[in-house]
């Protein structure tokens, strides 16, 4: 067993992103002592169909929503644990992100967090994980076109995958770091359809440099890279907040166009590195390796990969 | 119901409505105006390339600024599952035909879904659950997965899946279920013109997403609604 | 699944004011401990949900020498186990009780 036993009441430990629980992830990324919880743990809303499969339950289905503070500004917060069952939606973990979105028409708070963690929609419960999945890009584009920016979080373990990967790309902007990867199938569900040929999931490289955070950044599937630290989050979310595009007909005709010219560009590419060196990138094997500065300093040469249409 | 037939009884004086790469698109007169019909057919699997031309077509039928309803036919295999697709962002591209829907039917759009054949996963999303209503035929057949896939998932026996199916509507594929789960609102009946039937459909458009209130109310999302109702109720700042 | 209940007696309340934590997640050789000052200051329940059935002894065991370790009268505790190892079990507890005691 790889997990460790943390004392949260010892600093440092929450350093990675990637490594923190969905509450420690919460803690460190609002104002001190701010998050207030709604249905918390205490009160068992849990999964009333996971029994049924012998599957063991979460007190919060693995879906934390709150209000909080950012930087002093109230903001709305939900967080996928990405541990359990895979941060997948089910009916009690959708319910609970699309009831955030609509409190937040009407408080109207600076901007909801969405802390992505997610493998999609929660087999077990699928038909409520989907529909769930539906009401939330609903209600995302409802609030973006109400002046509320909806910022996502990408840099769980569980990645933003299927559904989440849609709702993902539905948020006013995006902050990824090296480990968050923003997908549809998973590699292992290509790799089953279609073969290893197709897909080999075995080979990590190939997951990160196809779905990773860093590919995902280049070219323009999210708006900000950042080191894998919740301090960085932070920084990343307040730093969007103020730079969220409108929800109208521009911003989708921009991003049509942007999408266009993306096929029309890398649409015979077979691998990220070919679309990097397209892009400008003059050494796109070492791309992977680069620190977050190099990768910063590279995108600020690159200015494409920035865009409001999204 | 095939394509063929469900267009002809929306339109029985004609259209022009197209089929190409499993893409549908066109129009028809419809009331005295025109209905717009973007969708997949033949079971087609919907990848980067597919998703961005029907999300152009939406966005013809925004830019002209009248409020000409949109009907999103599908029957459609799940998202086109490849490296190619996901390295050219398959996620931005399915959430743009979603967006591009949501935007129509901000804008004064009505938005129907009509789901006739199968449907999945990425592909469901992006299209028929990304409008104000979805409805279906019988025959229907929208899935997240497969029993068989979900038994090998589960590592549960495949007879104790189709006996649990029968009365967990919350898992199980199959039109019934996306019914009672408050996904699709109603079924149509094939035997009536399609032209009325839709019509009424726009009619009696909800004014707000009530598809949670329908899965308590059916028993297919026991608690949906009324979890994002407390959330609703108990969000505030201190 | 597995249901387990446990009633003990302490002889003291635990330590703090803290009226609610959580540690842990549901996660496969995990679980998540769910402690609410709730009870009188000498008593403790601890109920467990687990996957894994048939290890009633080990729980038993694994409770009671927290109870003598962390005396953690007052505390309702519940469990939800992702088919932890015992000396995980104990961790967590302890790790529980002492997030309590802030």
């Amino acid at each position: 067993m790889s997990e460790r036993i943390i004392d949260p009441a010892t600093k440092g430990w929450a350093a990675s992103w990637y490594e923190a629980s969905a509450r420690a992830r919460i803690d460190g990324l609002l104002d001190t002592g701010s998050f207030r919880e709604v249905i918390g743990p205490e009160q068992r809303r849990m999964s009333p169909h996971l029994p049924l499969f012998d599957l063991p339950r979460a007190f919060d289905d693995g879906m934390i929503v709150g209000s909080g503070r950012l930087d002093g500004q109230p903001v709305l917060v939900a967080a996928q644990e990405g541990r359990f069952m895979g941060g997948a939606f089910g009916e009690v973990h959708g319910a609970k992100l699309v009831g955030l979105l609509r409190a937040a028409l009407a408080l109207k708070p600076a901007a909801v967090l969405i802390l992505f963690d997610t493998g999609g929609v929660r087999l077990q419960e699928a038909n409520a994980g989907e529909t769930a999945i539906a009401e939330v890009m609903r209600a995302i584009t409802q609030l973006r076109a109400a002046g509320v920016p909806v910022i996502g979080l990408i840099g769980g373990r569980a990645g933003a995958y299927g559904g989440g990967g849609l709702i993902a790309a539905t948020c006013s902007r995006l902050v990824v770091s090296e480990g968050g990867r923003i997908s549809v199938s998973g590699p292992e569900v290509i790799e089953t359809n279609k073969g290893a040929e197709e897909f080999d999931s075995r080979d990590r490289a190939l997951v990160w440099r196809t779905m990773g955070g860093k590919h995902r950044r280049l070219t323009g599937g999210a708006d900000a890279y950042a080191d894998d630290t919740v301090a960085a989050f932070r920084q990343a979310a307040l730093d969007l907040i103020g730079r969220a595009p409108a929800f109208d007909l521009a911003t989708l005709e921009a991003e049509q166009a942007r999408l266009e010219q993306r096929l029309t560009r890398f649409g015979d590419c077979r691998d990220a590195t070919e679309i990097w060196a397209r892009l400008g990138v003059n050494d796109p094997e070492a791309v992977p390796a680069l620190t977050t500065a190099d990768f910063d300093a590279l995108l600020a040469r690159l200015g494409e990969t920035t865009h409001d249409a999204r | 119901m095939t394509l063929a037939e469900i267009l002809a009884s929306l339109f029985p004086e004609g259209h022009s409505v197209t089929v190409a790469d499993g893409l549908v698109n066109g129009e028809g007169p419809f009331r005295g105006g025109r209905l717009a019909v973007i969708g997949i057919d033949g079971d087609t699997a919907l990848g980067v390339d597919g998703a961005c031309r029907l999300a152009g077509h939406v966005l013809d039928v925004v830019r002209r600024g009248d409020a000409t309803p949109i009907l999103v036919a599908i029957d459609s295999d799940s998202q086109r599952m490849s490296r190619r697709d996901e390295l050219l962002g398959l996620n931005e591209y399915l959430a743009h035909l979603a967006k591009t829907l949501l935007l129509a039917d901000a804008k004064g759009h009505p938005t129907v879904g009509l789901i006739y054949g199968h449907s999945a996963a990425g592909a469901f999303i992006a299209t028929a659950l990304a409008t104000r209503v979805l409805v279906g035929l019988p025959g229907a057949n929208p899935s997240v997965m497969d029993l068989p896939s979900v038994a090998r998932v589960t590592k549960l026996p495949l007879d104790r899946l189709e006996a649990m199916a029968k009365d967990t509507p919350v898992f199980a594929p199959g039109l019934d279920n996306m019914v009672r789960t408050g996904a699709v609102q109603a079924v149509l009946d094939p035997d009536q013109p399609l032209a009325e039937q839709i019509a009424a459909v726009i009619d009696a458009l909800p004014a707000e997403d009530t598809r949670d209130r329908a899965g308590r109310e059916r028993g297919g999302r026991p608690v949906a609604e009324a979890i994002a109702a407390q959330v609703v109720r108990e969000a505030a700042f201190g | 699944m597995e249901k387990l209940s446990f009633r003990h007696t302490t002889q003291n309340a635990l330590a703090g004011a803290k009226a609610q934590a959580i540690t842990g997640v549901v996660a496969s050789g995990n679980l998540e401990v769910l402690l609410e000052r709730a009870l009188p200051a000498t008593e403790c329940t601890v109920e467990i949900e687990t996957p894994i059935r048939g290890y009633g002894e080990v729980w038993a065991a694994v409770v009671a020498d927290f109870v003598a370790r962390a005396q953690p009268g007052g505390l309702r505790i519940t469990i939800n186990d992702g088919g932890a190892r015992p000396d995980t079990v104990s961790l967590r507890l302890l790790q529980g009780a002492r997030l309590m005691e802030v």
